[in-house]
């Protein structure tokens, strides 16, 4: 094991530990580690082409069929995923280990209505399981469940839909649950409930969140803890508000900075990070944000620094992190 | 029921349309007398029937009493038969309509499941193997193939009856040959309808609640991917119609195809036309049928009515 | 450059091979297609007499095959490149100015095609020929005034598309008329799709004048079509398969080449059907 975890293992419900995953000979995830807690929320946050929704693609085991996992575990409570037949992997899915989409309106069958499908997490017909259904309709707040029940994906709004996605995800009552950019697609009010009713049905019933996003904002309302990933790596993990409130990597310390703040536009320009993420193709090395980075030098050219701890339950993966 | 409305007027222009352009095609030799009389007729007689059947009147009046017979349902006497024409064709319609009906069992038995599979295992042998089998498919003239099946099936190995309509057996055939072109363009749109369904989120998302690949397709894919296959299924029950007329001419099969050529070396026209006109209303029958249909397979539609 | 795999080349080679045998009929046949000889009646591939030699056999009148597949690949080419030049020119014309007239002109338009398109198109033809009589010119006439509805679609709908696009606005702004601007900047820039449609018509247009033919409607005796060839063959299918299988084969070939080309071209024009 050659990342450190700060915490217990036997508190995890899920555990990823240096997950590889390669386009044929081309790394895009190169070993990362973290793990989520029993009704804790964890973000994987980072932008776009960075490997979280890979990540999470390869957690659920439904990579497309072109990215290979070429190394690392992943564990689920007691039971590796990795060595587990197809069969056993698809009885897990749903009941222990569940997802939701950035596009809800397109991860519904338009054809088939919203009751059957929440059925389906159940492996049930909706007839016998409809009083559970509609319960579970009515917690995650849809209002006249016994009419939406019938209804077709088109008949509902895009915040409804993800609400109705929530109920598929939740209603076997799995201990981790992968949200991927759950709130991308909809209106910025939606996106508030929305998180809000993912953090309190998380707390709940104990279920164990990894939520991708490439938001920061997101990552404050609703995380517990975040895992900051640069070009295929973990950059540097820890509570939220320790990281927001003093960045380790210089990496993370510019991302904070470009989030408009409203004291600071009048004063100043809103920080831009320089140059652009480096394609999987021509990763080097050594610290894969060192050719942006205004701290780095000759050193994170050549050597890649691995993530270390640096205060109290955080790790950082850099030579010089900012105020150390 | 706005949409279901512009449907149905949509039909009824496609049907007027057809009609004129028949009306204007069987004008197009100049005087339509010509192509009705019996060979051997004599200036007098001609004159006659030219008088008798009202084609001495302006071109307009032809066109509205056309128009009105037919309204009436009145497709007029064979003057080589001395018999109505709608007795003639309806007597041939079933031989047809069985023809046609074969053909389709064999295009979407074969061509739907072939489009799947070559979707569902896209980049593999398998579907290299099926895409090679439908591109032959639709490249095949129907007389040849048909021919090379007399030649194999019936005279080298005796198998089938090479001509007639005894029995099943004889329909076999013909209903292979006439449904290849048709097997090809189902199986072509099954396998886009199919891939454009795989690509979309609600497979990976039913997938992550536990579905296997299979059930996502059965339970989810087929449905939605039916859609467009519906359109063209209707489509081609019309061309089906249409083949029939070379492969009952192959097969000798006496179904309205054969009458036609039939009715063309006699020169008895009113016949063509009116084969024309039923094939034509069958094929915007069977449009205005899919477009019913999709209401059924998708709600989208069926509360917008 | 993109390197052509081999199936493309093989293609390629098919299509050249068809026009090189219809261009050079005269000089790769060693026979007269037309002359008779009542001696030689349905002889097997592989004859040879004192004076001459039948590779692929004689028709029921004695006729060399192989000079007639020839004459006949010749028959084939030109009615279906004659047809489809007056089809593309009657369905692009009209699509044009449907597209950038609109309004009346394009409901008409519109209207007409499905109208067309609600005929099923070897029944057309045949009707019409029957009426007309059969005969080349009467084939090319048919078969390209039957056949434009196709391109009528494309071109209305591509037009819309370029019509809105800021060059052609602003070309209209600087007064350019509507001839010019559809000729010189709308035309170019939907001739992709018009190809492919040409293309996939083209082989339809092989397939309808054999059709035709073997129906008796179309190239008439003693002139050869692959088509007519096969009609005779029909008769005579158990004494004298030569008769049927070879053209058959020509047919089937061609028209293999010509979709597997039509397949290639749209690939090249609209890589997003990339493999569809």
């Amino acid at each position: 094991m050659t990342a450190l975890s700060v915490r217990d293992l036997s508190l995890a419900a899920l555990a990823v530990r240096d997950l590889s995953l390669a386009i044929g000979r081309t790394n895009i995830v190169d070993a990362i580690s973290f793990d989520v807690a029993p009704g804790e929320v964890l973000a994987l946050v980072g932008e776009s082409g960075c490997g979280k929704s890979v990540t999470a693609q390869a957690i659920m085991r439904l990579l497309p069929a072109a990215i290979r996992q070429t190394g690392g575990e992943i564990t689920l409570g007691a039971t590796s995923l990795s060595n587990l037949s197809a069969r056993a992997m698809r009885d897990l899915r749903g009941r222990q280990i569940a997802m939701i989409f950035q596009e809800p309106q397109s991860a519904l069958d338009p054809l088939a209505t919203v009751g059957n499908q929440i059925a389906e997490a159940l492996r049930q017909p909706l007839a016998r399981v409809r009083a559970e259904v509609r319960q579970m309709l009515v917690e995650v707040g849809i209002s006249d469940p016994d009419r939406r029940i019938d209804q077709h994906p088109f008949e509902l709004s895009g915040g409804m839909c993800q609400r109705v996605m929530i109920a598929i995800a939740l209603i076997a009552r799995p201990a981790v649950l992968i949200a991927d950019e759950p709130t991308t697609a909809l209106d910025v009010t939606i996106q508030a409930q929305i998180l809000a009713l993912l953090r309190r049905l998380a707390a709940e019933r104990q279920t164990a969140v990894v939520l991708i996003t490439h938001d920061m904002g997101v990552v404050a309302d609703i995380a517990d803890r975040v895992a900051v990933m640069y070009a295929g790596r973990v950059a540097e993990t820890g509570p939220t508000a320790a990281v927001f409130a003093t960045p380790a990597h210089p990496y993370t310390a510019l991302l904070l900075a470009s989030i408009p703040r409203l004291s600071d536009v009048p004063k100043s320009a809103l920080a831009v990070i320089d140059g652009q993420v480096p394609q999987p193709a021509d990763y080097g090395t050594g610290c894969r944000f060192a050719g942006r980075c205004p701290r780095g030098d000759r050193r994170c050219v050549a050597e890649t620094p691995a993530l270390g701890p640096v205060a109290d339950g955080r790790l950082v993966a850099c030579f010089h992190p900012v105020g150390g | 029921m706005p949409e279901l409305k512009s449907r149905l007027l949509q039909a009824l222009i496609a049907i007027f349309g057809v009609l004129t352009i028949v009306f204007f095609i069987m004008r197009l030799s100049g005087d339509p007398t010509l192509l009705l009389v019996p060979d051997g007729a004599t200036a007098e007689q001609i004159a006659a029937l030219r008088h008798a059947l009202g084609f001495d009147r302006p071109l307009l009046v032809q066109y509205g009493a056309y128009l009105l017979d037919l309204a009436r349902l009145d497709l007029g006497e064979s003057l080589v038969q001395h018999a109505p024409v709608a007795g003639i064709v309806a007597e041939r319609i079933p031989y047809t309509m069985a023809l046609a009906g074969g053909a389709l069992l064999v295009a979407l038995g074969v061509g739907l499941p072939a489009g799947l599979a070559m979707a569902v295992w896209r980049g593999t042998w398998l579907e290299r193997a099926l895409a090679g089998f439908v591109l032959a498919g639709q490249s095949l003239p129907t007389f040849w193939s048909g021919l090379l099946m007399i030649l194999f099936f019936g005279v080298y190995l005796g198998w089938l009856p090479t001509s007639g309509s005894d029995d099943l057996a004889s329909l076999v055939m013909p209903s292979v040959a006439l449904g290849a072109i048709t097997m090809s363009s189902f199986a072509r749109m099954t396998r886009i309808a199919v891939l454009d369904e795989l690509s979309r989120d609600y497979v990976a998302a039913g997938r992550a609640r536990g579905l296997s690949y299979g059930a996502v397709i059965l339970r989810h894919v087929l449905r939605n991917a039916a859609i467009p296959v519906v359109t063209i299924a209707a489509l081609e029950v019309g061309n089906l119609l249409a083949g029939a007329v070379i492969v009952e001419t192959v097969f000798a099969w006496p179904g309205i195809g054969q009458l036609a050529i039939q009715s063309i070396a006699s020169r008895d026209f009113l016949v063509v036309q009116t084969i024309v006109l039923f094939v034509s209303m069958v094929y915007i029958s069977m449009n205005l049928l899919a477009d019913l249909a999709y209401g059924v397979i998708d709600p989208r539609i069926r509360r917008d009515r | 450059m993109r390197r052509i795999s081999w199936g493309t080349a093989l293609i390629f080679a098919g299509l050249l091979a068809f026009m090189v045998a219809a261009v050079g009929a005269d000089v790769f046949a060693s026979n007269d297609p037309l002359r008779q000889s009542l001696l030689l009646r349905l002889r097997p591939p592989g004859t040879a007499t004192a004076t001459a030699y039948f590779p692929l056999g004689t028709d029921d009148l004695g006729r060399d095959l192989l000079a007639r597949i020839l004459y006949g690949a010749r028959a084939s080419l030109m009615v279906a490149a004659l047809s489809v030049s007056v089809s593309l020119l009657v369905g692009v014309t009209l699509g044009l100015m449907a597209g950038w007239f609109g309004g009346w002109v394009s409901i008409i338009a519109m209207r007409a095609v499905d109208t067309m398109l609600s005929i099923p198109a070897i029944l057309l033809a045949v009707l019409t020929v029957a009426v007309l009589g059969p005969g080349f010119f009467n084939l090319v006439l048919v078969l390209g005034l039957t056949r434009w509805p196709r391109y009528t679609r494309v071109a209305y709908a591509q037009t819309l598309q370029v019509a809105a696009l800021p060059y052609v606005r602003a070309a209209e702004m600087a007064g350019c008329g509507p001839g010019r601007i559809l000729l010189r900047h709308v035309l170019p820039n939907i001739a992709g799709p018009l190809m492919v449609v040409a293309t996939s018509e083209f082989g339809l247009m092989i397939l309808f004048e054999a059709s035709l033919s073997f129906l008796g409607l179309g190239i008439q005796p003693p002139y050869p079509s692959w088509g007519s060839i096969m009609s005779v063959g029909r008769q005579y299918v158990v004494r004298a398969w030569w008769l049927t299988a070879f053209p058959g084969a020509c047919l089937f070939g061609v028209v293999l080449c010509v979709n597997l080309f039509g397949d290639w071209l749209r690939d090249r024009v609209d890589p997003r059907s990339q493999g569809r």
